[in-house]
C-alpha cells in the first residue's frame, strides 16, 4: 500500500441526506473514517442511525450528497455491489440464514470470491474441490475468531442469542470488507457477553486492519472502544469528537435527557 | 472430506446401476408375461414425472417460491422437441441421437422461456409470483392452441416414439444427479440463503436477482427435458394436457414428498404416477385422494413426508455394517432411482 491510499479516508460521506415523503430522515450527514479507525455513531431512538447504515450500504439511495469508499464514489450502487466494493454490515435485528448450518452462513458470504462455474460444479471439476476446500478452511478460521469454531455444524437458529450476533459478525467478515458497519452489536447481551464482544471487535480490527463504524446504545461499550464519536438527533449531526468531549457536551446531554429547565441536575 | 464424498458418489452410482440391472432383468426375462410393456410404460411415466417434480422442487423447496406454471415450461419443451424431431424424421439420424437432440432442444427452449419469464416475474415474491406463473402457463396454452405449427388446438400426433424406458431411466438419473450436484454447490447454497433471508443475502454480496433467474432457468430447463420425454412417449398431445390442474398436481407432489428433499420428490413422483395406474377403476378420484393426503401432510408434517432429508446409499450401507457409528457428516449422494 502506498502512502497516498493511507491518506485517503476509507469512508468519506459528504452532506448525505434522504427524504421520505417530506420527512428528512437524515440531513447533511458528513463523516470521515480513516484506516483501521473505530468510530461510534450514537443518538436517541429514531435519530436516523440505521438510516445512515442503509444509505451507506445501498439499501436506500441518498436524495442528496454522496459517499466514497477509498475515494471511489458509491452512489447509485446496489447493495451487493457496495458489499463487493468493501462495505459490509450486521443488522440490528439479527438476520441469519436460520435453517442453514453455522459454517454455511459464513460460506454464503464468500460466494462472491468464488469463481468456479456452473458446469464445473456439476461435473465436480478440480476447481470445485479446490475452492470448496479453501473456503471451508477460511470459514473455520473466521468462526475461530468469533469463538464459534465448535459450533460450525449447528443449525444457526439453534444458537443462543449472543452467539447469533457473533455469527453475523463472522458472516460480515467473510465478505472481505474494508469497512465494517455494526448495528447495535451488543443489544440484548449481558455484561459478560458484551465484554467478549468488545475483545472480538478489537481483535478483528487489529487482525484485518479494517475500519469500523458502530451504532450502539450501550454507552460503556462505546466510550471504551471508540476513538471518535458522532452524535445525531432528528437526522442532524449535533456533535462529534472524542468520547470525553461527547460525554461533557451539553447538546448531547440535552438530546438524551431533555432540556433541564432548572439549570443543573 | 473430498475423498469421502467421491467414494460416496461412486457407491451411489453403483447402486443406480444395480437398480437398472434389476429392472432390466425383470423386464427382459419375461416373468411378467403380457404385462411387461404395460409396466414399462408406467415406469417411463414415472421417469418424466420425477424430472418434472424434482425440477419444480428447485423452485419451491430450495428457492422457496411457489410456481404454478410448471406445466407451461413442460409444454414448451414438449412442443419444441416434437417439432424438431418431425423435421429431422427423414434425416436418417439414429434414434438414440435423435432422442438426445429432442431432449436438449426441449430443455433449451424451456430455459430460454424461463429467462424471459423470470427476469420480469422474479421481481415479485410469494403469492404475486405464483399468480404470474399461472398467467404464463395459461398464455402458453392458449398460444399453442392457436399456432399452426403446434396443431392449432387439435391433437398433435405422429410424434416419433423415442422414449424407451431404458434410455429414459438413464436420462432421469443424469437429470436428477445434475440437480443434486447443483444444490450441493455454491449455487445451491446461495439459492437457499436467498430463501432464508434475501436482505441478508444481498448484504452478503449476493446478486439476488441473478441467482433467482439462474435457478428459475435451470428449473425450466429440466421441465423442458421432462416435456420432451413426455412428447416422445405419448406420441400425441394437445395443449390442454398442460393445464392448471397439471401444474397444481406437480406442486402437490413436491409438497407431499418434502420441500427441499430431492429424495421426497423422486419417491413422491414415482409413487403418485404409479398409483392411478394401479387403481385404474378409481382414477377419477385421484385428485380427491391427493387433496386428502395433502391436508393430512400439512397438519401432521408441514415440511412434507421427507422434510429436507436425503437418502444416501453410503449412509444406509454404513448403518447396515455398523461402520461409521458416531454420526459422521451426512454423506452427500443419493440414488437417482425410480
Amino acid at each position: 500500500m502506498s502512502n497516498t491510499t493511507d491518506n485517503t479516508p476509507v469512508l468519506k460521506a459528504q452532506n448525505l441526506g434522504i427524504v421520505f415523503g417530506g420527512l428528512k430522515a437524515v440531513d447533511s450527514f458528513s463523516m470521515e473514517i480513516g484506516k483501521s479507525e473505530l468510530v461510534g455513531l450514537i443518538g436517541p431512538n429514531g435519530a436516523g442511525k440505521t438510516t445512515v447504515f442503509n444509505l451507506l450500504t445501498g439499501v436506500y439511495q441518498p436524495t442528496e450528497g454522496s459517499f466514497y469508499l477509498n475515494g471511489v464514489k458509491m452512489n447509485g450502487r446496489k447493495t451487493h455491489q457496495v458489499v463487493a466494493a468493501g462495505i459490509s454490515r450486521t443488522f440490528q435485528n439479527i438476520r441469519l440464514f436460520k435453517k442453514m448450518t453455522v459454517i454455511d452462513n459464513v460460506k454464503v458470504a464468500m460466494n462472491m470470491h468464488m469463481t468456479y462455474s456452473l458446469p464445473a460444479s456439476i461435473l465436480r471439476l478440480p476447481s470445485y474441490w479446490k475452492q470448496e476446500a479453501e473456503i471451508e478452511e477460511k470459514a473455520r478460521e473466521l468462526l475461530n475468531i468469533v469463538h464459534l469454531a465448535d459450533k460450525a455444524d449447528f443449525i444457526a437458529e439453534n444458537l443462543p442469542y449472543g452467539q447469533q450476533r457473533r455469527l453475523e459478525i463472522a458472516r460480515a467478515l467473510a465478505t472481505g470488507m474494508k469497512l465494517l458497519l455494526l448495528d447495535e452489536p451488543a443489544a440484548g447481551m449481558n455484561p459478560t457477553e458484551t465484554a467478549e464482544l468488545l475483545d472480538i471487535i478489537n481483535d478483528i480490527r487489529d487482525r484485518f486492519q479494517i475500519s469500523v463504524l458502530l451504532i450502539e446504545h450501550d454507552m460503556s461499550l462505546v466510550m471504551k472502544i471508540c476513538e471518535r464519536i458522532q452524535v445525531i438527533d432528528y437526522g442532524v449531526t449535533i456533535a462529534s469528537g472524542t468520547p470525553e468531549e461527547i460525554a461533557n457536551n451539553p447538546k448531547v446531554i440535552e438530546a438524551y435527557l431533555g432540556k433541564d429547565e432548572e439549570g443543573g441536575l | 472430506m473430498g475423498k469421502e464424498k467421491k467414494i460416496s458418489y461412486f457407491i451411489n452410482a453403483v447402486g443406480v446401476l444395480v437398480l437398472f440391472l434389476l429392472l432390466y432383468a425383470l423386464f427382459q426375462s419375461g416373468v411378467l408375461g403380457v404385462r411387461t410393456s404395460y409396466l414399462k410404460g408406467i415406469c417411463t411415466t414415472a421417469c418424466y414425472t420425477i424430472i418434472m417434480v424434482t425440477s419444480l422442487n428447485l423452485l419451491v423447496g430450495f428457492m422457496g417460491e411457489f410456481s404454478l406454471g410448471h406445466a407451461g415450461f413442460m409444454s414448451v419443451g414438449a412442443y419444441a422437441s416434437a417439432v424438431v424431431t418431425n423435421m429431422l424424421a427423414d434425416a436418417g439420424i439414429p434414434n438414440l441421437l435423435l432422442f438426445i437432440i429432442a431432449l436438449l432442444v426441449g430443455g433449451c427452449c424451456a430455459a430460454v422461456t424461463g429467462v424471459l419469464v423470470g427476469i420480469p416475474a422474479l421481481r415479485l415474491r410469494g403469492d404475486y409470483l405464483a399468480i404470474v406463473t399461472v398467467a404464463f402457463a395459461e398464455i402458453i396454452r392458449v398460444a399453442f392452441c392457436n399456432f399452426e405449427i403446434t396443431g392449432g388446438g387439435r391433437t398433435m400426433s405422429g410424434i416419433a416414439k423415442l422414449s424407451d424406458f431404458y434410455w429414459c431411466f438413464w436420462v432421469t438419473v443424469v437429470c436428477v444427479s445434475i440437480m443434486f450436484l447443483y444444490t450441493r454447490s455454491r449455487f445451491g447454497r446461495t439459492i437457499v440463503a436467498i430463501r432464508e433471508d434475501y436482505i441478508a443475502a444481498s448484504a452478503s454480496g449476493i446478486n439476488v436477482t441473478f441467482y433467482k433467474v439462474l435457478n428459475f432457468t435451470i428449473s425450466a430447463f429440466f421441465a423442458g427435458v421432462g416435456g420432451a420425454m413426455y412428447a416422445h412417449y405419448m406420441t400425441a398431445m394437445i395443449p390442454t394436457n398442460f393445464n392448471f390442474a397439471y401444474s397444481a398436481e406437480m406442486l402437490t407432489e413436491v409438497i407431499i414428498g418434502g420441500t427441499g428433499s430431492l429424495t421426497g420428490s423422486i419417491i413422491g413422483a414415482a409413487f403418485l404416477s404409479a398409483l392411478p395406474e394401479a387403481m385404474r377403476q378409481f382414477a377419477n378420484y385421484r385428485m380427491l385422494a391427493y387433496s386428502v393426503v395433502l391436508v393430512l401432510v400439512m397438519i401432521f408434517k408441514p415440511g412434507g413426508i421427507f422434510g429436507k432429508w436425503e437418502f444416501s446409499l453410503t449412509r444406509a450401507l454404513k448403518k447396515l455394517v455398523h461402520f461409521g457409528r458416531d454420526g459422521k457428516k451426512p454423506a452427500e449422494q443419493m440414488t437417482g432411482g425410480e
